[in-house]
This record gives C-alpha cells, structure tokens and sequence, in this order.
C-alpha cells in the first residue's frame, strides 16, 4: 500500500475517533427510536415524524428504509443476531411468522388504555390479519385489497354498462370482450405466476383455504374447486393469456392499449394508471369490487401493521409513535403522501379521497376482506398452490390430480412439522 | 527450522481468514445438512432436530429436485458445446493475421462478461419478448413463427442458454486466445510447406495443440454452469412450469424463500458432490487419452 505505514495507521485512527463522537454526542441526552420501513411508505414516514417530535422533546425517531424484496430476510436474520430495531411496518402476511418466533410485543394492554386506537374504528377483516391465536401483535396502518381495474370503454363496446357484479356476470363480459377483441387480443391478463387472482377468487369462498386449525390444506372443498374451475375457464375460453408477468414488458401500457380489458391489482396501481396512462385514456378506466360468484364478492385483506418487537427498551415510546401514526389526521396525511388507504374508517371522511372515483370500490370491498390463513408457511402454500394452477392451465393436468397433489404436499411437506409441534405441545 | 516457522508465519493470515470465513462455515452448513432447522427451530432450539441424513433422503425424493437436477443438466449440455464454439470461434477471429483494431475487438468481445447481469437481462427480456422482441423479428424475416421465448416450457431453457452463452464466451476467449498464442507459428509454416489446407492445420495443429487449455476451460465452465442461478433468478423466476429451476434456485428456494435451511444445506452438498465427480470423471478422462495417445 503506497500510504500504509504509520501514517495511515493515524489517519485510521482519527477516523475511528471521529465516528465514536458522531455516535456518542446525540445519544448521550437523546433517546433514539428505531422504526424500520420499506418501500414508499419508508419514504414518506419520515415526514410525519417532525411533528411527533415536537410533541416528544428529546426522542428522536431514526427511520430506516430498506427495499421490500430485502425487507424479510433483513427482518430473520435482524431476529436472528438480536438486532431487531423498536418497531417496524410488517406485511401483515408475515405477523404469524414473527408472533411465532415469540418476536413481537402482545399488544392489547395498550390497546385497552388507548384513547386513539379503537378497534371498532378498524375494517375488521384487516384489524384481524394481527390477531394470532387470540392474542394482538400489530396495528394496522395502511390496507389493501385486490380488486378489478377495468377499460370502460372496452366493456362499453361490448354492450356493459357497469362492472360486473358476478361471476355469470362477468364471465358474459369477458365472452363478448374477446369477441370484440380479436384472436391476439384479450378480455383479463391473470399473471400466470402470481398466486394473488385466484386466491382472491378463493378466498370468497366459505370453505376455509386449511383445514383442522390450519394443520392441513383444504384444497379439495367444493369452493376451491369452485374458484379454480372459474380460473382455469377464463384461459380455457382465450379470454385470459396464459402468460407470466415476465412476458408482459409493461403492464400499464398494455391495459392502455387494449391488450386485455381486466386486470386484478391493488390500490398502488391507481397512481401508476394515473401517472402512465395517456391523458386521452384517463376518462375510460375505472376500478370495481371483485365480483363474487354470486353478488359482490370479497378478497384477501392485505397492507401492512405497525408491530413492536419484544427486545426494544422503548416500548411505551414505540407505542406512542403507533398511536400518532394511527390518528386520523396522520392516516389522512399518509393518504396524501403515498396514496396508501387508511386502515381506519373515520380517516376515510374527507375531500381527497372520498372525491377520488377510484378508491371508491376499495372503500366498498373492504369491509368484506378475509385475513389469509394465519400460518408461517402461507406464503409457501400459496406458492404451490399457484404451480397447481399452472400445471392445469399450461400442463394440460386435470383439476382433480392437481388438487389431490397439492393437499398432499401441503399436508406432507409443508405443514408436517407445524402439525407435529402442535401435536406435543397437546400432549404435554 | 526457522525457514519452516517463517513460512507458517506468512501463510497464518491467509490460513485465519480461509478458517473464518471458508472452513468454518462449510462444517456449520454441513452439520446443519443433518438438522431440521427451520422458522420454528429460529424461534426455539428446542424445536431443532437431528434427523441425520432425512433431510438428503426427502431432498431425492421430492420431484421438484429431479426436475431441477435436469433442468440443470439439460442447461449444461446445451450450454457447454455451443459456449466452447462461439468462445473458440471469437478467439480463432481475434487471432487471425487479417484482423485489424484487435485491441478494439477484443475489449468489444469481452465486455459481455464485465456487464451486470441484472442490466442486461432486462434488454435480454426485450430482446426475448414475443411480439415486440428483436429475435422474433428477425426470424419473422424468415418465415419462423413468433417463438414464445420466455413463456414456452420447452423454449425458456433454451432461451436462459443463449443469454449465459453470450454473457459468458467472452471469458473462455481470452483464456482460449493466449492459448492460440501460445502454438508455435513453425508448426503451421511446415504444414503449409507440406500443402495442408487450413482446416487441417486446425484439425491437426491448433486443436491437439489447445487441447489442455479447452479441458481447463471446459472443467471450469461446466463447474460454473453447473452453479447456473442468476439468470433464472431475473429472467425468469423458475418459470415457466418450473422449466427454468435449477439446482441452486431451488437451493435459494428452500433456504432464503422458505428458509428451511437444513434442507437446502442438503441441497447444496448434493451438488458439490455432483460437480465434484463430474469434474473428476473429465479430469480423469482427459488424462487417459493422453496416456493413449
């Protein structure tokens, strides 16, 4: 090394020196908060904090913002190394898989003492996804929903002057979408490789995606099969192409062009409509609840809660935070950074986004969502539940086989062990 | 004596990190290949168990590991004699006496290999895609089908072979070019002399000349082909009907995904085993002929 020696040695050690007093001088009579992020909301968090502080001297928040395809792994081996920070934003998909590490804070104590967050104010298919076992690890903060994004003017030309209401209903639109549409043309694109269409179609369904306290699958019930038949059907009759979304470069400029008239995506697709979509095509687009297969069907309650984690040494402070984030006013304000939907109803009475067209249908289905089943292995379930779906629509399987295997793996493989650990802990 | 010490000395640094960060963790995944570890064990150790070799056993018999296991050989085969070619081919160019701005060339042949793979596999996505893809266009030209490259069990593999192929030739070429320099220019003026044609010159000068350098090449490629992840991991995502799954994909799968990690432990000494023989049979094949020859 051309610099090595003493010399560099000293310039090592000043610069050691340097950062041990950056990170000694705030903490010395501050006390820091760590909240982890992902995403857009990361971004935006931060924004809010400004006033929280001011009503908390001497806190200062640090907001750490790490990217979403990260954030999981980042989490595990965080728990893992005992470097979990205070609180986070956690996919309420993945409450199950921390409360099951023992990870997070039960939260109902403070809920009971709080004058701010009030349960009855909360969609409840949402404010049950942080509900495990009976027991509450997360307060939701922002929600979502899949639902159906459709060309007005496509559905118009083929003789529908609303959205589809169910699923007889829809399928006589999509039917007549395709004939207008030509051979290479198409009626609704369903992401071959996204598990999230048909489990919205499923999860409508009284029959319950497992079974047996979610020990095993329940894949072989009359109302899965329902929504797969439904599913498998709309690529049967062309009116779906059997793509991935690796295939389709850009989504947003397809559904502009009219290369499919339906698309099933959730509420952080409005902006990216609104922004991508050429101003012409700005007045023929619309959103509506997904249709059920008889009336107005539901869907799968998504978004993200505000969980603290059982090592923080801040735990009053951390919920303090939860509780400004939740208020109606900061909901309200978030709604405007992010265009992220408010977890809670009353934030949902004012001029932004009730004069908004396209959250309406958001409003309206989700006070019909259903948590996924509450289990760490969901994610993985859904995922072979997708590869089932994809050997009967491009492998030509039948139903009945793919089904059958999939209860099989699911039961076998996937949830063997969580069965055998519930088993003994009974015995014990 | 003290000339032993002295070396033992000069090494120990090297010898730590390789203990710490290669020795070490290699024995921890192997031992971890034996238990059950998973979300549950990462909650409570208690939850942790010793299953020996289960977690091999369920690794061979899940079917989704044959799949990959052919997927990956499949790949291999495709990939190795067409990426030796185009490799060969590039370095027999850049070594003619008739090339011009050879420094040109050769920095423009190898830049492919210097280039992220994440970058290129997004224009190699354009270039892939069925109705707007450049490659469909050209055969269009021909009268060929538009090909659903990314989307077609049977076309995706294929596909992932042409994007590593042309992300990789550039390597083995320069490798491949100093071996060519390395073949003494007399050998081919006493063939000319003796009025050899210049495919015989190759067939029997520069290939038998090459030959230690294209099983080196050859060895390291396969090793690496073997290991074939990142262009799955962005191309495709196993998809489509898991067509483009691969051995360390569905290792990732099982162990960052799932993280189920004994398992995937298991998979991946499954396929140092697997590389370790295969490279050992070439090895011991190569020297063969040159004990008959």
């Amino acid at each position: 090394m051309a610099s090595g020696g003493v010399a560099g040695f000293l310039r090592i050690a000043a610069w050691v020196a340097v950062f041990a007093l950056c990170a000694c001088a705030p903490a010395s009579h501050e006390t820091t908060l760590k909240l982890w992020a992902f995403g857009p909301e990361g971004e935006a968090v931060g924004k809010l904090l400004t006033e929280f502080e001011q009503t908390h001297p001497g806190v200062h928040v640090v907001v750490q913002n790490l990217p979403l395809t990260a954030m999981h792994e980042k989490l595990l081996t965080a728990f893992a190394g005992d470097a979990l920070p205070d609180l986070c934003q956690l996919g309420n998909t993945w409450i199950p898989e921390f409360a099951v590490l023992g990870a997070l804070e039960p939260l109902q104590a403070y809920v009971d003492q709080s004058e701010v967050v009030r349960r009855e104010d909360y969609f409840a298919g949402i404010w049950d996804t942080n509900v495990i076992d009976g027991a509450l690890y997360g307060v939701s903060w922002y929600v979502d929903t899949r639902l159906l994004f459709y060309r007005k003017d496509l559905l118009a030309a083929a003789g529908f002057d609303h959205a589809p209401r169910d699923w007889d209903e829809w399928r006589r639109a999509m039917a007549a979408i395709k004939r207008n549409q030509g051979a290479d043309r198409y009626a609704i694109f369903l992401p071959l490789n996204e598990f999230e269409p048909l489990l919205n179609l499923a999860i409508q369904q009284s029959d319950p995606l497992l079974r047996d306290g979610d020990t095993r699958g329940n894949f072989e019930s009359a109302g899965f099969r329902r929504a797969l038949d439904f599913y498998v059907e709309a690529f049967r009759e062309h009116w779906a192409p059997s793509m991935s979304n690796t295939q389709i470069a850009n989504v947003w400029d397809e559904f502009g062009k009219g290369y499919f008239a339906f698309y099933i995506t959730g509420p952080w697709n409005i902006g990216e409509f609104k922004r991508r979509l050429p101003a012409e095509l700005q007045g023929s687009w619309s959103t509506a609840p997904l249709p059920g297969a008889h009336g107005p069907g539901g869907g799968a309650a998504g978004g993200a809660s505000l969980a603290i984690f059982r090592t923080s040494r801040h735990k009053q402070l951390a919920w303090e935070l939860t509780e400004f984030l939740s208020g109606v006013k900061q909901q309200q304000r978030f709604y405007m950074l992010t265009g992220d939907l408010p977890a809670r109803r009353s934030a949902w009475d004012f001029g932004a986004i009730q004069t908004d067209e396209y959250t309406r249908a958001f409003r309206t289905q989700l006070e019909r969502v259903k948590p996924t089943p509450k289990v760490p292995e969901w994610e993985r379930i859904a995922n072979e539940m997708q590869l089932a779906a994809e050997r009967v629509v491009r492998g030509g399987e039948s139903a009945d086989t793919a089904l059958r295997a999939l209860d099989a793996k699911v039961d076998d493989v996937i949830l063997a062990k969580r069965r055998a650990l519930l088993a003994a802990r009974a015995r014990q | 004596m003290s000339g032993e010490r002295a070396a033992w000395t000069f090494v120990a640094p090297a010898l730590f990190v390789l203990g710490v960060f290669l020795a070490l963790p290699v024995a921890a995944a192997l031992l971890l290949s034996f238990t059950d570890f998973d979300i549950y064990a990462l909650a409570n150790l208690d939850n942790l168990r010793f299953v020996g070799l289960g977690n091999y056993i369920e690794v061979l018999r899940t079917p989704l590991f044959w799949k990959s296991l052919l997927n990956t050989v499949w790949f291999v085969a495709l990939a190795l004699p067409l990426s030796l070619a185009v490799s060969l081919g590039a370095a027999l160019l850049l070594n003619s006496p008739l090339v011009r701005f050879r420094g040109l060339h050769r920095t423009a042949l190898f830049a492919p290999v210097v280039t992220t793979v994440v970058a290129v596999a997004i224009i190699w996505r354009y270039l892939f895609h069925t109705r707007y893809g450049l490659i469909n266009y050209a055969l269009g030209h021909f009268g060929i089908g538009p090909v659903d490259w990314l989307g077609d069990p049977h076309w995706a593999m294929p596909a992932l072979v042409l994007f590593a192929v042309w992300k990789n030739f550039g390597y083995n070429m320069i490798i491949l070019l100093a071996g060519l320099q390395a073949i003494p220019q007399d050998l081919y003026e006493a063939a000319r002399i003796d009025g050899a044609s210049a495919a015989r010159r190759f067939w029997h000068i520069t290939l038998p000349c090459l030959r230690p350098v294209l099983l080196l090449v050859a060895v390291i490629t396969i090793a690496g082909y073997f290991q074939l992840f990142a262009e799955p991991y962005v191309m495709t995502r196993g998809d489509p009907l898991q067509s483009t799954v691969s051995v360390l994909y569905f290792m990732y799968e099982e162990g960052f995904k799932w993280w189920n990690l004994g398992r995937a432990c298991a998979i991946a000494f499954l396929l140092f085993a697997l590389i370790l023989v295969i490279t050992r049979v070439l090895l011991r094949l190569a020297r063969a002929q040159d004990h008959n020859a």
